[in-house]
């Protein structure tokens, strides 16, 4: 073996060593990289401000509304508030009075508010519908489809879409009214 | 550095120890092995070069030489564990007591235990075992296991390959086992040959230089183990994607209906019936145990459910749907379908179903009702005509009654302790009367019984009878009392997905047949070397010195040949 042949094969030696160390950190590196992403990506499967609403159908149970069913894709070219709550949920007590004080004058100006009611049985809600006198429409989710659908946490959850269907906002926990009312300017249709 | 040829014309790569073909030890890379100040040679991985620890050009290379540190790797292992311990002080962000006073993790922690809580919460320890660091942090060991492995696999393994039988004198007489013998026949040395050929060694023989050989594969035992290693590591990280694995819990009651969660709304579950059965206390075998438990032990409890599937591409609530599944779930008999496993996980006793009411004549002797009515738990009507021609509104129902700061509330919508608001409005209407009428747990409570351990339908009779019962009109002439109660209970199934489960499976088993291959096999090597008239004898194992010692005993047993030597130093 000449020196010259034993020089190149000792660079092509070199060469392939760098390829092989390069591929084996590549392969563990994207690996790394697909096993951390897909991880932060569990977080972000609810639905977040800036995607489209799911649709949902839901039969309406107040009485003091015409509607009989809900669906949420029927309201588009409206903003839409979208509450979820409970009658033994402290904070949606709180909460409720400045929705329906708010409610006659924005559903003037094209905006619905749809409070999803998670409680178990008609009743109760009837009962606090009539204690509030609440006029917008309230669809019962007796089988906790739509919770489910949203990924309900804590209540009272709110979210607010806009005229598109595209949530612009997501609140959880009780509004006051001066944030309320800012909010639902946020979605109000041109 | 350059390539280095041996006097034996083997060319070895830099780094090299001990010649790859003949073992002797090569002039200014003694100091690796430490085998500068010491009579044995370091038989650590041949004494091949770890290529790792000589070339350090490239950013590549310092990558690689990085992780193929030992040392790296080991420190990689006690941070996971410290950081794995530290996780457990304080509970992991799902398992906020729900009781909690506030279930946001951004001021539990801190509220709850305080400036050690707000450090743990601000390090993300609080969900450390998906935090990204942590996964990184397991991340960087498979890394370092696999270039470890390859590191150092390689080398030894092209040096086990390429050794020759043919060994230089000095490599033999730095062997721990060794002995020379002045005069040796032939005859003697085909005698040796045959007895470790007889003992499976495999026998080669390169111009009367003698290399017998044999569990070579033993060697490999750790590079098996640690690509199951590697497997287990993966499957942890494929784990935490949503993709692979699933495990939600759902409450059903009988006769409840609801989405299976996890499943985007494709399947829902329909509890038909919840059955529990327990031991019986009448019988001998078993009294002794239930009076030491001191109460009744359940001997299954299972759910019959209906699985519904939906085409899925509908709206959320109006899909179709038709009957999937059928079974009954048991302890250890889940219902699988489609990679989803359904367990009977927990149960609750005593949640509400009906309740029957009686009205009664105040100041009544006799006890003999006027009318009746029942109220279904899951669906109370507003109004109720009766027979007798009274009218019943309820004005207030609370399904989980409390007394929040002296004012009735519900502290969740399930009918745990329900409590109603009634206005009676008697025949002919007379003047209608207000009664409170329920909180029947309180009555359990106070009378001894514990409402989540016990069933209280066999006394739900005596309960109805002592529950609150408060005329809120004055001079009410008629008293609403609860009559009978029925009871129904609720199921409790987990929900799971685990994809993950044969692989953590092919890992432990790789893993397992590592851990034997490298721990009950030893690699053993008997080098005969002709000198003069006699021969040089030396020996080396990995493990296991005294089976060595038997076999050459053995194999020289009654022939001139000198037994070797341990020739081992002991550390000063």
């Amino acid at each position: 073996m000449g020196l010259e042949e034993m020089k190149a094969k000792k660079k092509r030696k070199k060469r392939n060593r760098l390829i092989f160390r390069t591929l084996v950190l590549a392969v563990m590196l994207i690996a790394v990289v697909y096993a951390l992403v897909t991880n932060l990506q569990e977080e972000t499967s609810v639905y977040e401000i800036g995607d489209k609403a799911p649709d949902f159908q839901l039969e309406q149970i107040n009485p003091n509304n015409d509607r009989e069913t809900i669906r949420l894709n029927d309201m588009q070219g409206k903003g839409v508030m979208l509450n979820f709550w409970g009658t033994w949920c402290e904070p949606c007590k709180d909460e409720m009075p400045y929705m329906q004080k708010l409610y006659p004058k924005y559903k003037d100006q094209g905006i619905e508010i749809v409070a999803v009611s998670l409680d178990g049985t008609e009743l109760v809600v009837h009962n606090f519908i009539n204690e509030y006198d609440l006029t917008f429409p309230v669809p019962h989710d007796k089988k906790d489809q739509v919770r489910e659908l949203y990924s309900i946490g804590p209540m009272p959850t709110t979210y607010f879409i806009d005229p598109e269907g595209t949530i612009v906002e997501k609140v959880e926990g009780a509004l006051s009214l001066e944030h309320l009312e800012d909010h639902l300017k946020e979605i109000q249709p041109e | 550095m350059d390539k280095i040829k041996c006097e034996c014309g083997h060319v070895n790569p830099e780094g090299t120890v001990l010649c790859e073909a003949c073992g002797k030890p090569i002039e200014g890379n003694q100091h690796i092995d430490g085998n500068d100040s010491k009579k044995l040679l370091n038989m650590r991985y041949e004494g091949s070069a770890r290529r790792s620890q000589t070339y350090n050009k490239s950013i590549i290379d310092k990558i690689w030489s990085f992780f193929s540190s030992v040392k790296v790797g080991v420190w990689l292992i006690v941070i996971a564990l410290i950081a794995s311990a530290i996780g457990t002080i304080y509970p992991q962000e799902p398992y906020i007591p729900a009781d909690a006073i506030s279930r946001d993790p951004a001021i539990y922690y801190e509220a709850q235990y305080g400036i050690t809580g707000k450090i743990f919460y601000q390090l993300g320890f609080h969900n450390l075992y998906s935090s990204w660091w942590y996964m990184l942090l397991l991340a960087l060991i498979g890394i370092s296991l696999v270039i470890c492995s390859l590191d150092r696999f390689v080398p030894l393994y092209k040096a086990l390959k390429i050794q020759k039988a043919k060994r230089h004198e000095s490599f033999l007489r730095r062997q721990r086992f060794y002995s020379q013998t002045e005069y040796v026949t032939q005859e003697e040395k085909q005698t040796v040959i045959d007895r470790l050929k007889k003992q499976r060694y495999n026998v080669r023989d390169e111009n009367g230089h003698i290399l017998a050989e044999k569990g070579r594969f033993s060697r490999w035992g750790p590079y098996v183990n640690h690509i199951g290693l590697i497997i287990i590591l993966i499957a942890a990280l494929l784990r935490t994607t949503p993709l692979m694995y699933l495990d939600e819990y759902i409450w059903l009651d009988e006769g409840e209906e609801k989405v299976i969660p996890g499943t985007d709304g494709k399947y829902y579950i329909e509890n038909k019936q919840f059955v529990l059965e327990t031991y019986d206390e009448d019988d001998e075998r078993f009294q002794e145990a239930i009076a030491q438990e001191g109460r009744l032990i359940p001997k299954n409890f299972q759910t019959d459910v209906v699985v519904y599937k939906t085409d899925g591409n509908n709206i959320t609530g109006t899909e179709d749907r038709e009957k999937y599944k059928e079974y009954d779930i048991r302890m250890n008999h889940p219902l699988k379908f489609n990679g989803y496993s359904l367990y009977q996980s927990g149960y609750q006793l005593n949640k509400f179903a009906e309740i029957t009411f009686s009205i009664y004549e105040e100041n009544d002797t006799d006890a003999k009702p006027l009318d009746q009515f029942t109220v279904d738990l899951s669906d109370p009507k507003s109004e109720y005509e009766l027979e007798n021609g009274f009218h019943v509104e309820i004005l207030q129902y609370y399904p989980d009654y409390y007394l929040d700061d002296g004012e009735p509330a519900s502290k969740t919508d399930d009918p745990n302790n329900p409590a109603f608001v009634f206005k009676v409005v008697p025949p002919e209407n007379k003047e209608p009367e207000t009664s409170f009428v329920g909180d029947v747990i309180r009555v359990a409570e106070e009378i001894g019984i514990d409402p989540e351990n016990q069933e209280l339908a066999p006394m739900s009779n005596v309960l109805g009878q002592f529950a609150t019962n408060i005329s809120a009109t004055e001079d009410n002439k008629y008293r609403v009392s609860i009559e009978d109660i029925e009871f129904k209970k609720t199921s409790g199934i987990t929900v799971r997905r685990d994809y993950t489960l044969p692989l953590f499976g092919l890992g432990a088993i790789i893993f397992m047949i590592g851990v034997v291959q490298g721990m009950y096999w030893q690699h053993r090597r008997i080098w005969i070397r002709p000198k003069d008239e006699g021969i040089m004898l030396a020996a080396h194992t990995n493990k296991n010195w005294f089976g060595l010692r038997k076999d050459i005993e053995k194999a020289i047993a009654e022939t001139r040949i000198n037994m070797v030597e341990d020739q081992q130093e002991l550390d000063s």
